[in-house]
């Protein structure tokens, strides 16, 4: 409390009584207004405290009259969202894809949903446009590693390459070299031979020893033209598309030491109508069979 | 008489240790409570303490400061629900000594990164990752490829984390270095990782050796994935 009041003589106001070594404080409250609006926050802070989960104690906490919660919020606003497309999605889901694809308002969802969910979650690698990157195949091109057709595309998708899903495709490229299955000299010779099925052959080469060891090691699963073979998701040779590199360094690297890409499985994360949107989407980019 | 306002004001320390009494009071009645409720940390299946190389994968996402760019924190909001995945759980990061949460989203969010791509990708992807996402602006970490990781103290690194409450048992402490060497190796035998713990995902960028980037990539690849949402209802998440 001040221990007394007295006026300043230059401003003519109060002092608030604090004096410290002959220095006095003059006594300038808050503005009314602000006051006010201090006191009026605090009243509402009582009202949001009665209405909205607040107090805690022991086991729990108090819910408030409103029985608010963010997470029922954001799934019901989730279910709201899921709702407005709820009967299309459903559609996509039963019927089957030609069915789809004769409908041009279903295809329309099923094309919107497929887009928005390979950007999401396809395109950091396989790109923007499926256009594929070494590595990761092209989508948008009738080159299929383990086919190009709707069904194909979705088995797919929703159970991976190499994944963890227990009906994922696997095959696996053995290590010649790791094996001992090749020797050096005769990986450069397939190599030579390689090259020649999609028009590069190596100058000065002779393709001829190294048929005899691809036709022995690798048409069984490429093919014995090097057309590729779906059933595996061998790669065409005989192709203008390379997975991992049309140069002789790629051909003998993956030869020597073959590099299995691996393609997660989506069934694990996406609903299947999503699922279906998205191999319809890919179908769509170009190369669907 | 010692509370009068002029006394008070008059003895510094005195108004030192009223001042902290009263902030404490604020402090104590919002913060205690919560070490009482049960329901702060949802009962959810699944969530395992980090394994070694995941735990060291997690020290140099730490050091290399990714915390600053990426979030791990899918909020309960609903259009993050749709982008990310189900909203984060506090459970999920309960082992997390401190919590990698996050404020800024400069990169995307990672609390749900694991598994979404193959490893090969992660490893191009840290290396360069325009190569990846053309419109990037994250640095590159190639060097973290060159850098051996650093690991003989991996044993002690549990213990210090079990003495913070993550609850390693012996056997993983004793088994500590065998397990991070068997999930950097393609070939090795994982039976005993996975018994210990369950979705560990086997990563190996360089034969014969154990990087940092292999360990950051481990990580990586389990965040998001301990929990099995499709046998956790939303119901039982209500808090």
């Amino acid at each position: 409390m001040p221990t007394k009041l007295e006026k300043d003589a230059v401003t003519g106001k109060e002092t608030t009584g604090h004096e410290w070594d002959g220095v006095r404080e003059l006594n300038n409250p808050l503005p009314k207004w602000w006051l006010y609006v201090f006191a009026a926050t605090v009243v509402w802070a009582l009202g949001f405290m009665v209405f909205y989960p607040s107090v805690p104690y022991g086991p729990g906490y108090f819910h408030g009259l409103l029985g608010y919660s963010t997470r029922h919020d954001a799934m019901a606003g989730w279910r709201r969202m899921e709702a407005t497309h709820a009967a299309a999605m459903q559609q996509i889901a039963t019927l089957p894809f030609d069915d789809i694809r004769k409908d041009p308002q279903l295809m329309a969802v099923a094309l919107t949903a497929g887009r928005a969910t390979f950007a999401n979650n396809c395109q950091p690698c396989h790109g923007p446009n499926g256009e594929g990157r070494r590595g990761y195949p092209a989508l948008g091109d009738d080159v299929w590693l383990w086919g190009g057709k709707l069904t194909d595309i979705l088995q797919t998708v929703t159970h991976g390459i190499r994944s963890t899903d227990p009906d994922t495709r696997n095959s696996q490229m053995p290590d010649f070299a790791g094996t001992g299955t090749l020797k050096p000299v005769e990986i450069q010779q397939v190599a030579n031979y390689v090259m020649t099925l999609y028009g590069a052959p190596v100058a000065g080469a002779d393709p001829a020893s190294g048929r005899a060891i691809f036709m022995q090691n690798c048409a069984v699963c490429h093919g014995e033209e090097g057309q590729g073979n779906h059933e595996v998701g061998a790669p065409p040779l005989a192709s203008h598309t390379h997975l991992y590199g049309a140069d002789r360094a790629a051909v003998v690297a993956q030869i020597t030491h073959a590099h299995n890409g691996m393609m997660p499985n989506w069934g694990a994360r996406l609903d299947p109508a999503t699922l279906k949107s998205v191999a319809l989407y890919v179908h769509s980019l170009g190369g669907g069979e | 008489m010692f509370l009068r306002q002029d006394f008070i004001e008059r003895h510094a320390i005195l108004l030192l240790v009223l001042t902290l009494a009263t902030v404490a009071v604020g402090g104590i009645v919002e913060i205690v409570p919560l070490f009482t409720i049960e329901t702060t940390v949802e009962p959810v299946k699944g969530v395992r303490p980090y394994s070694p190389l995941e735990l060291m994968g997690r020290d140099i996402y730490v050091r290399e400061g990714c915390y600053l760019c990426h979030s791990q924190q899918v909020r309960a909001l609903r259009d993050e629900v749709e982008r990310y995945g189900h909203y984060s759980l506090a459970a999920e990061s309960m082992y997390d000594h401190p919590f990698q949460w996050g404020s800024k989203r400069i990169g995307p969010d990672l609390a749900r990164v694991g598994g979404k791509y193959s490893n090969d990708w992660h490893y191009a992807h840290l290396e360069n990752p325009q190569a990846m996402v053309p419109e990037s602006l994250m640095p590159h970490y190639a060097f973290l490829q060159q850098n051996a990781l650093v690991y003989d103290d991996i044993a002690a690194h549990l213990r210090a984390n079990r003495a913070v409450g993550v609850p390693y048992t012996d056997a993983d402490i004793t088994n500590a270095r065998a397990d991070l060497e068997a999930q950097a190796d393609a070939q090795a035998d994982t039976a005993g990782l996975l018994k210990r713990y369950p979705k560990a995902v086997s990563v190996a960028g360089a034969p014969g050796r154990v990087t940092e980037m292999d360990a950051l990539v481990a990580y990586l690849q389990v965040l998001g994935t301990m929990v099995n949402f499709a046998d956790t209802s939303e119901e039982q998440l209500r808090q």
